[in-house]
């Protein structure tokens, strides 16, 4: 009896160490469609035509990246295949060119696929597929959802971390405040807004004096500024697109109201909202960001400026240097190539996802020093946290320290 | 070139009905076989069904367009809006209502009948190109409408709704794709043959009549004003059904897919297909869904394959299609290939 337990024991106890010997053998490689011993195939979508085709240039510096990729050897010694078709940032055309990415161009997953419509249409259908929708460009905070929707992942601060951040900022920094809120009435508006009463905790309601929405179709927002004016409000929450922005920012001066004036970080910029809204309308003006803006002289000699530089004029001549979106393009694009190198061998869906979800600490090129990127299982929002920004002059200075909103995904 | 459109229209639909109807329904035949040998051997992937549908779906909505422009002489720049009343009925019934896709399709044809019949009364007294600016205000005013705050309980808004697709039924070894691509074959080639008899019946005959010479036919006995509005309601209706199609095929309806380019591309299918003709509205669905829809491919990709100096625009490839096909084929491809083939008979 003993003795036959001892030798099931010893069979028992050999067959195991076989096992784990052979275990890391049939891991090695390991593919799903789209992945080989000697390529990578991504796709994505991008407005090249059409009214927004200014976000285009996100695509083609992603392109211009991942050429650079190749050229070093690629990625462990695989060659990366990026397929990027043009939507129009129309959500039928991005249904139909992500369907041909999958069904027929055969993608292992799709990157960056820019804007909240477009990624709203194919938002099911990846996850019915369970093809990884991976570090969308866009700032609504549906995307950090895996209990819902594993398959897809965010990539930049979303709206509410940000209106968190703002929150948290005027309550420390503003006596007595009343607060005037401007809102786009769709849901990248919403999104802000939800975010900023939870930001202001359980007195939100008593805190927000007044809230004023306009269309994208309307004209202009004169009369919702009078409105927010007239409602003695002493801070203003400036949740709009750069057109109304920069409307907003002239009517107030023109009404001679200067209220702590918090500017969503979508019409951050100077080009298309500070200098259309006129310079001295726009002093003092707060946001918050975690991209180096490129025209800031701060960045002038920075070591991310330089090889960002560089790399622009070597593999995207065409590239506009003063373009914002060509330094998102390139930090994004160093987050893919990260999470590549750790997937190794293992190139299937669920390894992608899981490698995506486990980035700790990583500092990315042309984001503010101390914004790193962190993701879990549960955390499926990259980056959370910003610098204050602060207008002066002609351009945003930041300020203070790196507020970090890092959260659990809800 | 009224008189030469008659003519070659009438003979189209004549040359139809008579020696080759054998060889359209080997076609239709073929066309059907497709799913099984194409799907069996991954020769056509399901997102090449989905290709195929669209053209076919495009097919009848260009057909829509070609009875009232082609053969009752309404110009509509707006056809695009009744492609949206269409798709948005079917979508939100069975987005809203958890109706099983197929009884959707009457309907959206019910609906786009009486959508297009209304718009067709007022449109009685604008003639030519009055009218056609009024369609194009409706094409135009259909995304926003779609768009429209206090209907988005039901449109969802800009965010467009979602639906999936159709699972073949008794257990069928097909695809969604492939099944629903049959599904479209059969109602094309259903609504193509009503709209053969009904162009070859008296009342198809008043249509060409009265696009020919209004006041003539009036004075013959036709009632004008009646003939124009259910044409009208007709053409809404094919285009409605088409629209519906659409939607249940590719699962999404937003605004933006019922942009006034779309109406616009009905058109252009239509007079490339060929304005007067059944064949033609085929050609231009293809045309719709192919030249249209890959003309950006296409032209990034003959860029790099001749190694051009510059950068292309993407509807550089459009454009120059367009125009080369007006300048050789004026009566659209399937008047062009008709002219050809007569050439060739005769040499």
């Amino acid at each position: 009896m003993t003795q036959t337990t001892r030798r099931l024991l010893l069979a028992g106890t050999g067959a195991l160490a076989l096992a784990l010997v052979a275990s890391p053998v049939s891991a090695q490689k390991k593919y799903d469609e789209g992945a080989t011993d000697t390529e990578i195939k991504i796709g994505n979508t991008n407005p090249y035509s059409g009214n927004l085709s200014a976000y285009g240039t996100i695509g083609k510096a992603i392109d211009a990246y991942l050429k650079m990729v190749n050229e070093q050897g690629g990625i462990n010694g695989r060659k990366i295949t990026f397929t990027s078709y043009d939507d129009g940032y129309a959500p039928p055309k991005t249904v139909e060119m992500v369907r041909k990415l999958v069904e027929e161009d055969k993608v292992l997953f799709v990157f960056n696929t820019l804007g909240t419509p477009p990624n709203s249409a194919i938002h099911k259908y990846m996850n019915a597929k369970q093809v990884p929708q991976l570090f969308v460009a866009t700032g609504a905070s549906k995307w950090g959802n895996p209990k819902e929707f594993p398959w897809t992942m965010g990539f930049q601060v979303d709206y509410v971390t940000e209106a968190t951040v703002y929150a948290k900022h005027l309550l420390a920094n503003v006596k007595d405040p009343k607060i005037a809120v401007l809102m786009q009435n769709d849901d990248y508006g919403k999104d802000y807004f939800n975010g900023f009463k939870q930001g202001l905790g359980k007195d939100a309601d008593k805190l927000i004096v007044q809230l004023s929405t306009y269309e994208p179709t309307d004209p202009t927002v004169d009369s919702q500024m009078i409105q927010l004016k007239n409602s003695g409000a002493n801070v203003f929450f400036n949740i709009t697109t750069p057109k109304f922005a920069a409307q907003a920012i002239r009517k107030a001066a023109e009404l001679g109201w200067k209220p702590a004036h918090y500017l969503n970080n979508v019409s951050a910029s100077v080009a298309t909202v500070m200098k259309p809204a006129g310079l001295e309308n726009g002093q003092d003006i707060l946001t918050a960001g975690y991209l180096k803006d490129p025209t800031n002289p701060l960045y002038a000699n920075d070591k991310d400026f330089l090889e960002w530089k560089a790399f622009m004029q070597k593999y995207y001549p065409s590239g506009n240097l003063a373009d914002g979106f060509n330094g998102y393009a390139y930090a994004v694009s160093t987050l893919l190539v990260h999470v590549l190198k750790q997937c190794g061998d293992d190139l299937t869906r669920t390894n992608i996802m899981k490698q995506a979800a486990s980035v700790k600490g990583f500092q990315l090129p042309m984001v503010i020093e101390g914004i790193k990127v962190n993701t879990s299982a549960t955390d499926f929002y990259p980056i959370q946290a910003v610098k204050m920004q602060r207008f002066k002059g002609e351009s945003f200075e930041p300020f203070g320290e790196v507020i970090s909103a890092e959260a659990q995904s809800q | 070139m009224a008189t030469t459109t008659t003519a070659n229209g009438l003979a189209a639909v004549r040359r139809m009905s008579l020696g080759q109807g054998r060889w359209v329904w080997a076609a239709v035949v073929i066309l059907a076989l497709l799913p099984i040998i194409g799907g069996k051997t991954g020769f056509i992937s399901n997102y090449g069904f989905l290709q195929l549908s669209l053209m076919i779906v495009y097919a009848i909505a260009v057909l829509g367009l070609i009875l009232l422009t082609g053969f009752n002489g309404q110009i509509s720049l707006g056809h695009g809006a009744f492609f949206a009343v269409g798709a948005y009925t079917s979508a939100v019934l069975i987005d809203q209502a958890n109706w099983p896709y197929w009884a959707t399709l009457p309907v959206a044809a019910i609906m786009c009948f009486v959508v297009g019949y209304l718009f067709g009364l007022p449109a009685l007294r604008l003639e030519g190109h009055y009218l056609a600016l009024a369609t194009f205000a409706l094409a135009v005013a259909v995304p926003q409408i779609l768009k429209y705050r206090h209907f988005e309980w039901f449109t969802n808004g800009v965010q467009g709704i979602n639906i999936f697709k159709p699972a073949p039924p008794f257990g069928l070894p097909l695809s969604g794709d492939q099944w629903m691509y049959l599904v479209v074959l059969a109602i094309a080639v259903l609504m193509f043959w009503i709209a053969r008899n009904l162009l070859d019946s008296r009342t198809g005959r008043a249509m060409m009549a009265i696009r020919d010479h209004s006041m003539a036919a009036g004075t013959m006995g036709i009632n004008v004003a009646h003939y124009k509005t259910v044409v009208f309601g007709i053409s809404a209706l094919y285009t409605g059904v088409a629209g519906a199609l659409h939607a249940i095929i590719f699962e999404f309806v937003a605004p933006d897919s019922f942009r006034f380019e779309l109406s616009i591309a009905i058109l252009v299918g239509a007079v490339v297909g060929g304005i007067a003709s059944l064949p033609g509205a085929v050609i231009g669905g293809v045309f719709v869904q192919v030249i249209e829809k890959y003309a950006d491919a296409l032209t990034k990709k003959i860029t790099t394959a001749v190694h051009l100096p510059i950068d292309l625009e993407p509807w550089t490839i459009y454009g120059i299609a367009l125009i080369v096909l007006m300048y050789t084929m004026p009566m659209g491809i399937a008047g062009g290939l008709a002219l050809l083939w007569k050439r060739l008979k005769g040499s």
